[in-house]
């Protein structure tokens, strides 16, 4: 590093997740040292208020809202944030958590805690551009390491990242794939998903799941009606758009239309 | 033409022996998880012997063959410009050197290769992207050292696909030039030969290596009547006597265009596949440190946002506009820009499409509409 500027501060937030976004973080074995030397890291895995303090260059934040107190804490780590970047389907979209947003979440706290009454939760799991102003958002279930790098690469630059918004069919074809859906029948969420994991699924011979959610104008229906025809009854197909992206727009109107009992 | 010259199968062994020793990457035919796709051979036994495709809007399957064929299929999802046009490329990199900015070109290599098994709407594809690539003021060199670098080696479709219709494109299903050698597969119970057809000296000089003999009247008379019932079974055709590219001009706001976004998912395979499509973007990135940057290229498509962005946003924003423009670029404003059309017939786009969206279909209801 050569030091000619001050290394801009960067800290990470957790919010309602996993923590498998933050791990792709540590995964980056080869930049990590770059990283280290570029930024000044400061982690707040599910910092309370009062740990907050200072100013941040870039925030990374991981997972969703799903209390009232993180509802208040995002909106402080943006005020502390110039820019504030979004990881992973929990703050893009809600994660797998918002199936809570189509059923009660009162009852799966009764099914699931044996004092339900301890839990103090909204009924949704909301993304973070729901509560406040988000400057860029990187899809994934979870993220893809090397599309992380490039979003901090490129912030740290100032120039656009690379995280096409085309189909994942882009990237099977780059790949040199032949397409499962077309060769072998299986269902592929492909067609109506956002690129970034470079066809993980497709270059295994497996249909995609979607952990990217929905690609620029996506058309699920179109894509619906070759999944019927492949024997997907409505059942299967509510289920299979009710993943980690259940609650991104064009995933969750897709799987209500196909959802008849309620069940998802 | 000159004399049509017959191989037997070892005699396309030493081909592929041959090829290899002259230290060429030998490309062929070869199955892939049941797929037929495009990749290096070591031997005859790699190419897809015995097998035949069944091909149909949005569907491929391989199944035993009747014949036990060496080029009994017709083509694949890999297209030769895979080779020729690679996916991704890096173009230049920079480096941070000294107070400087020091840029580096990539280096602009190829490695001297051997495709065996090229169609004649291959050839008339790769013709296309001879013209798009390197027959302008603006050459790309990447492209033409790799297609200096490669020999052509043809062979005539003995079968036609569920998705062909080069037979109405008028590219094929005969190779007619272009190409090094060109082979003519003739299996009957009793012999298994190959008929060859030399296109120019690199050829010449290969078939001067292998032991062959001149070919019977009788066995041109077949490789001629095979070809000719190839022509007879193409699974699909562009409507005769209508003027595709004054069609597609006249009719810009056709509601077909609308209907077929309903059905359209706007993924871009059919551009992937094809084997005429050019379109690539750049993407500039550069490390943590800021140190190192690089630029570069990657297949595009018309069918994405980004590739009709301009100040503030994409141009194309529904599906209908970016159909019609994949449509209308390759069966008509192509000819405008290139003096042919960009559609060789070889069905590549109707197979791969999920939804087995099909571009003769799309014409005839064009076409059908209007006639009315
Ligand atoms: S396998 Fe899936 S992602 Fe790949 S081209 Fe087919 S539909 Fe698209
Ligand atoms: S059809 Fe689209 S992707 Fe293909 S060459 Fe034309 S503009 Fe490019
Ligand atoms: S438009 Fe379709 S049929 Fe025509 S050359 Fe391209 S892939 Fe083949
Ligand atoms: S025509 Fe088919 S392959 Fe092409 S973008 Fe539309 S759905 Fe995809």
């Amino acid at each position: 590093m050569t030091g000619r500027h001050k290394r801009p501060r960067l800290a990470v937030w957790k919010f309602a997740s996993c923590d498998g976004c933050q791990l792709s973080l540590l995964d980056c074995e080869d930049e990590i040292l770059a990283l280290a030397e570029a930024v000044d890291i400061a982690y707040f895995p599910e910092a309370t208020r009062s740990e907050i303090s200072g100013h941040y260059d870039i925030s990374l934040v991981e997972g969703s809202i799903t209390t009232a107190h993180d509802a208040v804490r995002i909106q402080e780590v943006r005020r502390r944030s110039t820019k504030l970047i979004v990881i992973g389907a929990c703050a893009t979209s809600g994660g797998i958590q918002a199936l809570r947003n189509f059923s009660d979440v009162k009852e799966y706290t009764r099914i699931v805690y044996a004092r339900p009454d301890y839990i103090e939760t909204l009924a949704t799991s909301t993304p973070i551009s729901d509560h406040v102003r988000v400057d860029f958002e990187l899809r994934g279930c979870p993220i893809n390491k090397h599309q992380l790098v490039e979003v901090l690469g490129a912030f740290l630059v100032g120039r656009r990242p690379a995280t096409p918004a085309h189909s994942v069919c882009v990237e099977c074809k780059l790949k040199g794939n032949a397409c499962v859906m077309v060769a072998h029948d299986a269902p592929c969420l492909g067609p109506v998903t956002h690129a970034g994991c470079g066809a993980l699924c497709p270059s295994y011979n497996r249909g995609c799941y979607g952990c990217f959610g929905p690609k620029e104008t996506p058309n699920a229906p179109a894509l619906s009606a070759k999944l019927s025809e492949l024997g997907m009854d409505q059942r299967a197909l509510a289920r299979l758009y009710s993943t980690f992206n259940a609650n991104a727009d064009a995933f969750r109107q897709e799987s209500e239309r196909h959802d008849q009992d309620g069940q998802g | 033409m000159a004399e049509q010259r017959v191989i037997t199968a070892e005699g396309l062994q030493q081909l592929i022996a041959i090829l290899a020793g002259e230290g060429r990457r030998v490309i062929a035919p070869t199955v892939r998880d049941d797929v037929i796709i495009y990749d290096d051979i070591e031997s005859i036994d790699d190419l897809p012997l015995g097998v035949t495709d069944v091909q149909g809007p949005g569907s491929y399957r391989l199944v035993d063959a009747p014949e036990a064929e060496y080029f009994g299929f017709v083509v694949g999802p890999h297209a030769w410009k895979k080779f020729l046009h690679a996916p991704q490329i890096e173009l230049w990199r920079a480096q941070r050197e000294g107070g400087g900015v020091n840029i580096h070109a990539a280096d602009i290599y190829a490695e001297r290769a051997a495709f065996i098994g090229v169609r004649a709407c291959e050839l008339a594809a790769i013709a296309i992207q001879d013209r798009v690539l390197t027959g302008g003021q603006h050459v790309d060199a990447h492209y033409k050292m790799r297609r200096d670098h490669a020999l052509l080696i043809a062979v005539n479709c003995s079968k036609a696909g569920g998705s062909c219709f080069c037979a109405s494109m008028e590219t094929g299903p005969a190779a007619t030039g272009g190409f090094d050698l060109a082979l003519t597969e003739l299996k009957t119970a009793q012999d298994h030969l190959f008929l060859v057809d030399v296109g120019s000296s690199a050829g010449q000089a290969l078939m001067d290596q292998i032991s062959s003999r001149a070919a019977t009247a009788q066995e041109h008379n077949a490789a001629q009547a095979q070809v000719e019932h190839t022509t007879e079974s193409m699974g699909r055709s562009m409507p005769a006597g209508v003027n595709t590219p004054q069609l597609m001009a006249d009719n810009l706001l056709h509601p077909r265009w609308q209907e077929v976004a309903t059905r359209c998912l706007s993924c871009a395979n059919c551009t992937m596949v094809c084997p005429t499509c050019f379109c690539t973007t750049v993407d500039d990135v550069s490390d943590l440190a800021g140190e190192r940057y690089a630029r570069e290229r990657r297949w595009d498509s018309c069918f994405t946002m980004d590739f009709s962005y301009l100040h503030g946003g994409g141009v194309r924003n529904s599906v209908a506009s970016r159909y019609r423009q994949w449509m209308t670029h390759k069966l008509s404003t192509w000819v405008e820009q290139f003096g042919s059309s960009g559609c060789v017939g070889c069905g590549r786009c109707i197979t791969w499409c999920p939804v087995g969206i099909d571009i003769t279909e799309e014409v005839r209801a064009i076409a059908g509409v209007e006639a009315v």
